[in-house]
């Protein structure tokens, strides 16, 4: 076996053995594994409608994960996607309703807004990390909880009392008649294409500028880039700070797409924390990210019609869900084994 | 070495299949999927509590499943069904995905769930919808409303002559319209009976976090109040548990905890003693059933809001079962009826 037939090997393997396991779920607790596969598939596949959905949950996964991702290559933790997620949701329903602008000008503000709140919520820990080396996870863990309480008070002053923020004006949403209808009514808006757009973003600034090279530079060896005149500090706060902002832009699709406001938050949305499985499945690399929410997304979204159409309950379905999942981020273990297998046939 | 290995594996994995297959037989002959031919069906879709919330969702699922049983229906397409929600994401697509299986009569069991029914409910215009503790206003939605105030009202009076320390604390869910009603009715009915008993009030911010509920009920307990009610869905099932906890630890401990939706006296129990001093429910069974018929005979009340008050037993407190004397429950029944009568006018909002 060839290098290349075992890197594509691996996550085939992967995902069969996550379903067969899921299958022996199913059927312990006495449900049909075949009836719940299909339902999954026709929940992620099935009609114009499950696909549209399907698409609508993997764009805030893409900029999760890419704001997991953008912050892991400069060695950076950042655990606190959920809550930049949170405050750039907030930051662009509240500019969508409260603004009155022509759509060209009010759209952008808007994500703008988003990706700003996130920024400011990366610059905290960021700077800490950088001048008091107070370490990321303590910093993002608890700027989460922060964001979740404050963004939970902010709804309630700004929207007096309620709690709900007012709808986005039309001008800022993300929704179209034409995605709408194309896909029979479904949720599905234009954010795809900015988490997409923020995809060769992530890729130029890291590829393709000196920024980018220092901030790799910073993530692979910290005393050899600050030894070779790179300004390590500033290259974690912006590395924070980035990542921060697209960690807001995904929470402008909550704001600016799915809802076009955003309600009291009983708890986090756990889009962030998936973020970083997204990240680490797509290998910390921008494509890979793609297909790493893409996975979460459509699993998660797909899982849905498995109480619907086999009446399998929620909770077997989270397990199946996340054991697929547990095996696809396995693949180092499958890998390993095939490389063995491999070596012995070569000894022979 | 590998063979023996191999031959290992391979007489486990049918052992598995032998087993499993058993599994999968027996589900086979239980569950007979629903081929009914009747004419109407229903089904709901949950808030975040879940279906086995043991009050909110609860209650509207056992309406469902009592009128499906009493029209012959089975569980299914074509007869009665729900689907789960996790997060506010799916309301739309589970009342889309009920809708697209053809039920006739969908509900959206949650106040939170009134824009979702709104936007979907002028997308599929040939389903009829109902929404519960929310209004919506289009020709093929029913709103249904509690005057959930009322029955709280007889909770606070019940609370405020059966306490011993004049503390009593009320735990809610999230601050929206629907729970403030509980604690304005409660307060309200407190007051009614012990004017200088201030409730110690507080909002969890979630339906669905046992865990706060039973931190906040071990806060409220330990500062000496001795009746908790709660208005918080799953939430409140911490508080069952905090105050079981003190029950089992001390026999003669003085915890009394007010259910609210559905008769929760399988809650409090403990060994063989019980903590609920009594529920407040609320009929969404009745509601749900109330409605259903209406459609079923065509004359489904769309574009209508129905409030549900003490009048209707649409709120009323549950069996206490001993816990509450007869010379207690008395007076709470004259608050009933001067309430009833409109002689007591019971504040929506707390001022």
């Amino acid at each position: 076996m060839s290098n290349r037939v075992i890197k594509i090997l691996v996550p085939a393997i992967s995902i069969i053995l996550g379903l067969l396991v899921g299958a022996v779920v199913m059927l312990f607790s006495g449900y049909d594994p075949v009836a719940g596969y299909i339902a999954l598939w026709n929940g992620i596949f099935g009609d114009s409608y499950a696909i549209g959905e399907t698409i609508r949950q993997i764009s805030p996964y893409i900029l999760a994960g890419l704001a997991v991702a953008f912050a892991f290559r400069t060695g950076l933790f950042n655990i606190g996607v959920e809550g930049q997620l949170m405050v750039g949701w907030f930051a662009s329903a509240y500019v969508g309703a409260a603004f009155e602008l022509p759509m060209y000008i009010h759209l952008p503000f808007a994500l703008l807004a988003a990706a700003l709140a996130g920024a400011l919520w990366g610059l905290v820990p960021g700077i800490l990390k950088a001048t008091l080396r107070v370490h990321e996870v303590i910093v993002t863990i608890m700027m989460n909880y922060v964001a979740l309480h404050v963004v939970n008070a902010l709804i309630k002053t700004v929207s007096g009392g309620s709690y709900k923020t007012d709808k986005i004006q039309p001008t800022a949403s993300l929704r179209s008649e034409f995605l709408s209808n194309l896909t029979d009514y479904s949720t599905l808006h234009f954010g795809i294409f900015v988490a997409l757009a923020m995809v060769i973003v992530m890729w130029f600034i890291l590829e393709k500028t000196k920024t980018g090279f220092e901030l790799k530079s910073v993530g692979f060896n910290q005393n050899a880039s600050h030894y070779s005149g790179m300004n390590v500090n500033k290259n974690i706060i912006l590395s924070m700070v980035i990542s921060g902002a697209f960690a807001g832009l995904g929470g402008a699709m909550e704001g600016l797409g799915t809802f076009g406001s955003m309600t009291n938050q009983g708890g986090f949305t756990g889009i962030g924390f998936d973020g970083i499985a997204v990240a680490l499945l797509g290998a910390n690399s921008p494509l890979g990210v793609i297909f790493g929410a893409s996975l979460f997304g459509s699993l998660k979204y797909g899982a849905n019609n498995m109480p619907n159409a086999a009446s399998i309950p929620l909770e077997i379905v989270s397990i199946v869900i996340a054991l697929i999942i547990f095996f696809v981020a396995c693949g180092y273990i499958i890998r390993v084994a095939l490389e063995r297998l491999n070596k012995k046939k070569e000894a022979k | 070495m590998s063979k023996r290995k191999y031959g290992l594996a391979l007489s486990l994995v049918l052992a598995a299949g032998t087993l499993l297959g058993a599994c999968g037989t027996e589900k086979e002959k239980t569950t007979s999927k629903g081929g009914n031919e009747s004419e109407f069906s229903l089904a709901m879709v949950t808030d975040v509590g879940g279906i086995d919330d043991k009050s909110f969702n609860q209650s509207a699922w056992k309406g469902i499943k009592d009128f499906g049983e009493a029209n012959g229906l089975s569980e299914g397409d074509g007869g009665y069904a729900y689907l789960q929600s996790k997060g506010e994401a799916d309301y739309t697509s589970n009342l889309n995905a009920l809708t697209r299986r053809d039920f006739d009569l969908v509900f959206g069991v949650g106040f939170m769930m009134e824009e979702a029914i709104n936007t979907i409910a002028g997308q599929q215009a040939d389903t009829n919808f109902g929404i519960i503790d929310g209004v919506v206003d289009q020709p093929n939605v029913a709103s249904i409303l509690f005057k959930e105030q009322e029955g709280a009202f007889l909770a606070g009076v019940a609370a405020a002559l059966m306490t011993k320390s004049d503390k009593i604390g009320f735990v809610g869910g999230m601050e929206i319209p629907v729970i403030e009603r509980f604690e304005a009715g409660f307060i309200a009915g407190v007051a009614a009976v012990k004017p200088d008993i201030k409730v110690d009030v507080k909002y969890t911010g979630a339906f669905d976090k046992a865990e706060l509920g039973k931190a906040e009920a071990g806060r409220m307990y330990s500062s000496g109040v001795d009746i908790i009610f709660h208005a918080a869905g799953g939430t409140g099932n911490g508080v069952f548990t905090e105050a079981k906890e003190r029950k089992a630890a001390d026999k003669d401990a003085y915890v009394w905890v007010i259910g609210v939706d559905s008769d929760q006296y399988d809650e409090g129990q403990v060994g063989d003693d019980n903590i609920t001093l009594t529920s407040m429910l609320k009929r969404v069974d009745v509601a749900v059933q109330d409605i259903a018929k209406l459609a079923q005979e065509g004359k489904f009340p769309g574009g209508e809001t129905k409030v549900y008050g003490l009048e209707d037993d649409g709120v009323t407190l549950a069996d206490s079962r001993g816990a509450i004397p007869q010379d207690v429950m008395d007076k709470v029944e004259d608050f009933k009826k001067k309430i009833a009568s409109g002689e007591i006018e019971v504040p929506e909002f707390v001022e």
